[in-house]
């Protein structure tokens, strides 16, 4: 991880060249012991300066082109996870303030935005993804603050890719009969309403958006309780843009906003990311509703190590699998499965690696691991980590220091998990490394397909055939072999089973915000009945 | 003696095998010809055997090559036609007319072949490469989602099978049909055909009973993945199974057997591989 090289501003680049060294072996074969975190990360520290931003005392809510406060003065604290301290008071939306946004979208849908030529729709796409790109280094600093992610990630991963997102699919606005199965006259659904987690809170408010918008989709945007900065400057960029007044809003809130948006009558279709558990209580709202859903939800993702892989670029994608974002990745390589003949290699390389990850300030350059996001994210990581303990895993930690105030918690790995354990099937969304070992091919698909979830996995092999023996057989909508946790807008993204369904990115990314039922009766003359 | 024939036994058909419900229940069914017949109605018992069997088939059909299941579906449709007499005779057992059932038979002939052909046509048109930002070969196919749950519909009942059965084996999903429950005898006599197209075992599992019991209970069931409930007509049902279907987040699709590929991408799940492509 320290030697970051993205490879294209636009393309997904957390990490690492496949062929990158494992950075322990570029030091002298020679050198004695390795030094710890704290020897080995006397850095000067090297923070990004915060003077970009300027975070108002209160945010309202952004509805049909303008900022209101919400019902009867509801507000809540957004919190900043390294320090511990308020960052501003955000307008919290009631139902009967997710109602107007929802008017305010099916207004804008109906006068303006669904009848606007598709290239002119395109345009708009293209202006938000330059300014996004104009204003990156405010939106990267804005995330790492309120968020707690690195500065490295947040300026070098979800900024550019949140760009390139909006770039990619501006381009697709006016070429929808090209999406699968659309047909000859794509039609857009109507309001979405969208409802994205803490964990990537820009770059997801735009996989969620800029599809949406180049089908002809006007939106209600929900960001999470503890990060909805960044979406409110987002706000700001598409005021900038010009977009017409209630083509995006923007609801701050909890829990209770987003059961509000996701049930409401008016809504055509809901795209939620964030937990399984929500994901199903939203599925249920909606089955009376007939809106369309898309779901992308929890993973255990697991990340398959053969004796034949190239150990020290493994380690690489390990560390970047289970660590990129403090873990708190859906996509997370949170379960790692080793061939039991290299196992014990593996994870002395492995701890080595961990242990020269810096802890610290997210806004510091040099920050690997930032902040946990929240409090109750937090208790969440120790109480599963205990649980893994008591279920009889080793657990070896970074003994990189803490800063003293914020959340943060050391990488950690857990040695002899039981498969059944619950750190061996229950998400942790935390810096947490389950791992587990296995003898055969079939033995390694049969664990990293036994648990509910599908959304990712990873395999490591030099060996052609068993890559792709091993990616038929791996239950998950993305596999990354040789490599992990690379994203692109082109790239389909999504689960299978518990982890979900739907795909963002790419042309598939379009068939959930398109009206493909209707579009397909047209196309077709022998429809059944 | 051979003019007395030999009615048949209207049987469930679990695992490549022609049984009566384990439960030993049967339901009447008023003939056209005004006799009751009594038809195995299926128990959850036996929806649970099939879902198993379903289960066990679905690697070993998923495995087989595009081009062997197209064949496989395409000899549905010639089986099918090769007994359109029966099927006319069955379907007006069932109370359509003979004109209609004439054109019923053709139109689910009409289904089996235009399927049979997608199979090995649906990697190409929903898959492909996608042209990332970086030294990666990255590419989108689509798979099976696993065991499906068809409602069939309970008019047009061997059409109407056909529309919703035929995509959803086309993409190597394996089923468990609810089919249609006032005219159970097309559709418990086109598992014949099944069993003799060389659908394996398992594949196709058709059962009988009262449909608004049954469904929720194939709802339910998490070894399913997922629903085709083109054929509830009852809206209040359909909410009902589209909730229980949340518990196990299976896919709900009422795709009325359109013949567009994005019939079967309602059972299909988008795999996407990457892979570095730089020494």
């Amino acid at each position: 991880m320290t030697d970051l090289e993205p490879t294209s501003p636009a393309s997904s680049s957390f990490p690492t060249s496949p062929d990158a060294p494992d950075a322990p072996d570029r030091r002298s074969p020679m050198s004695p012991a390795l030094p710890s975190a704290s020897e080995f990360a006397s850095y000067a520290p090297a923070p990004e300066s915060r003077s970009i931003v300027r975070i108002a005392d209160e945010y309202g809510l952004w509805i049909g082109g303008d900022w209101s406060a919400a019902e009867g003065g509801a507000t809540f604290t957004s919190i900043e996870p390294a320090t511990g301290e308020a960052l501003s008071l955000i307008a919290e939306a009631s139902p009967a303030d997710v109602d107007r946004a929802v008017v305010a979208a099916r207004n804008a849908y109906d006068t303006t935005w669904r009848d606007l030529a598709p290239a002119v729709r395109g345009r708009y796409l293209f202006r938000i993804a330059r300014l996004i790109q104009e204003r990156s280094r405010e939106l990267a600093v804005l995330e790492s603050i309120d968020g707690g992610k690195p500065i490295r990630e947040s300026r070098d991963v979800d900024v550019p890719l949140a760009a390139a997102h909006f770039f990619h699919y501006a381009g697709w606005a006016d070429k929808l009969e090209w999406a699968m199965g659309a047909g000859a006259n794509p039609r857009p659904l109507g309001v979405a309403a969208q409802i994205i987690p803490w964990n990537f809170p820009l770059l997801m408010a735009a996989w969620k958006l800029a599809p949406a918008l180049a089908c002809g989709n006007t939106v209600v945007l929900k960001p999470a309780e503890t990060t909805p900065l960044t979406a409110l400057v987002l706000a700001e960029i598409i005021a900038e843009a010009e977009l017409p007044p209630g083509v995006v809003n923007i609801v701050t809130g909890g829990g209770a906003t987003g059961a509000a948006l996701s049930a409401h009558r008016g809504v055509d279709k809901v795209a939620f990311t964030g937990s399984t558990e929500v994901g199903r209580a939203i599925r249920r709202a909606t089955a009376a509703t007939g809106a369309k859903v898309t779901l992308e939800l929890g993973g255990k993702s697991a990340h398959v190590i053969f004796e034949d892989a190239p150990l020290d670029q493994a380690v690489e994608g390990v560390v970047q699998g289970i660590w990129f974002n403090q873990g708190h990745v859906c996509c997370a390589g949170s379960r790692l499965l080793l061939q039991e003949s290299i196992a014990d290699e593996f994870l002395a390389k492995l701890r080595r690696r961990m242990e020269l990850l810096r802890i610290g300030d997210p806004l510091d350059k040099n920050t690997d691991i930032g902040a946990i996001n929240s409090q109750e994210q937090l208790d969440r990581i120790v109480e599963l980590c205990a649980a893994g303990v008591d279920e009889g895993a080793e657990m070896v930690q970074s003994s990189c220091p803490l800063p003293d105030r914020g959340w943060f918690f050391p990488p950690t790995i857990l040695t002899g998990v039981d498969t059944s354990s619950r750190v061996a099937t229950e998400e942790i969304f935390g810096p947490v490394l389950s791992v587990m070992t296995f003898r055969t091919p079939d033995e390694a698909i049969a664990k990293a397909n036994a648990t509910p979830y599908g959304l990712a996995a990873g395999v490591w092999t030099e060996n052609g055939a068993r890559i792709l023996w091993m990616s038929e057989r791996l239950r998950a909508g993305v596999v990354w072999a040789n490599t992990y946790n690379q994203f692109d807008p082109t790239s389909p993204f999504g689960g299978m089973r518990e982890s979900g369904f739907g795909r963002e990115g790419g042309r598939h990314g379009l068939g959930a915000y398109l009206d493909l039922d209707t579009a397909a009766d047209d196309l077709v003359a022998g429809v059944a009945r | 003696m051979n003019e007395m024939g030999a009615p048949k036994t209207y049987k469930l058909y679990v695992g490549g095998n022609f049984v009566r419900s384990e439960s030993g229940r049967v339901y009447p069914v008023e003939s056209a010809d005004g006799s009751t017949v009594r038809v195995a109605q299926a128990s959850r018992k036996d929806l649970r055997d099939a879902v198993v069997k379903a289960r066990g088939a679905q690697p070993g059909w998923a495995g087989s090559t595009a081009y062997l299941r197209g064949q496989i579906l395409y000899r549905v449709a010639e089986m099918l036609d090769g007994r359109r007499d029966q099927f006319v005779a069955e379907l007006e057992n069932g109370g359509v007319d003979t004109y209609d059932a004439v054109s019923e038979v053709d139109d689910a002939v009409s289904a089996w072949i235009y399927w049979a052909g997608w199979t090995d046509k649906l990697a190409q048109v929903i898959g492909g490469v996608n042209p990332v930002a970086g030294p990666f070969l990255n590419v989108s196919t689509p798979e099976p989602t696993g065991v499906v749950g068809v409602i069939a519909p309970p008019s047009r009942p061997l059409a109407g099978l056909a529309d919703l059965l035929a995509p959803v084996l086309c993409g190597g999903n394996t089923a468990v049909v609810l089919a249609s429950e006032p005219a159970p005898f097309a559709p418990l006599t086109f598992a014949e055909v099944l069993a003799t197209a060389d659908v394996p075992p398992g594949v196709a599992n058709v059962l009988v009973g009262r449909t608004a019991e049954l469904a929720p209970w194939l709802a339910d069931h998490h070894d399913v993945d997922a629903m085709e409930i083109s054929g509830v007509d009852d809206p209040a049902l359909a909410v009902d199974l589209t909730v229980r279907s949340a518990d196990n987040l299976k896919r709900v699709a009422r795709t009325d057997g359109a013949r567009t590929p994005r019939t079967d991408g309602e059972f299909l799940e988008i795999k996407t591989v990457w892979h570095p492509a730089r020494l």
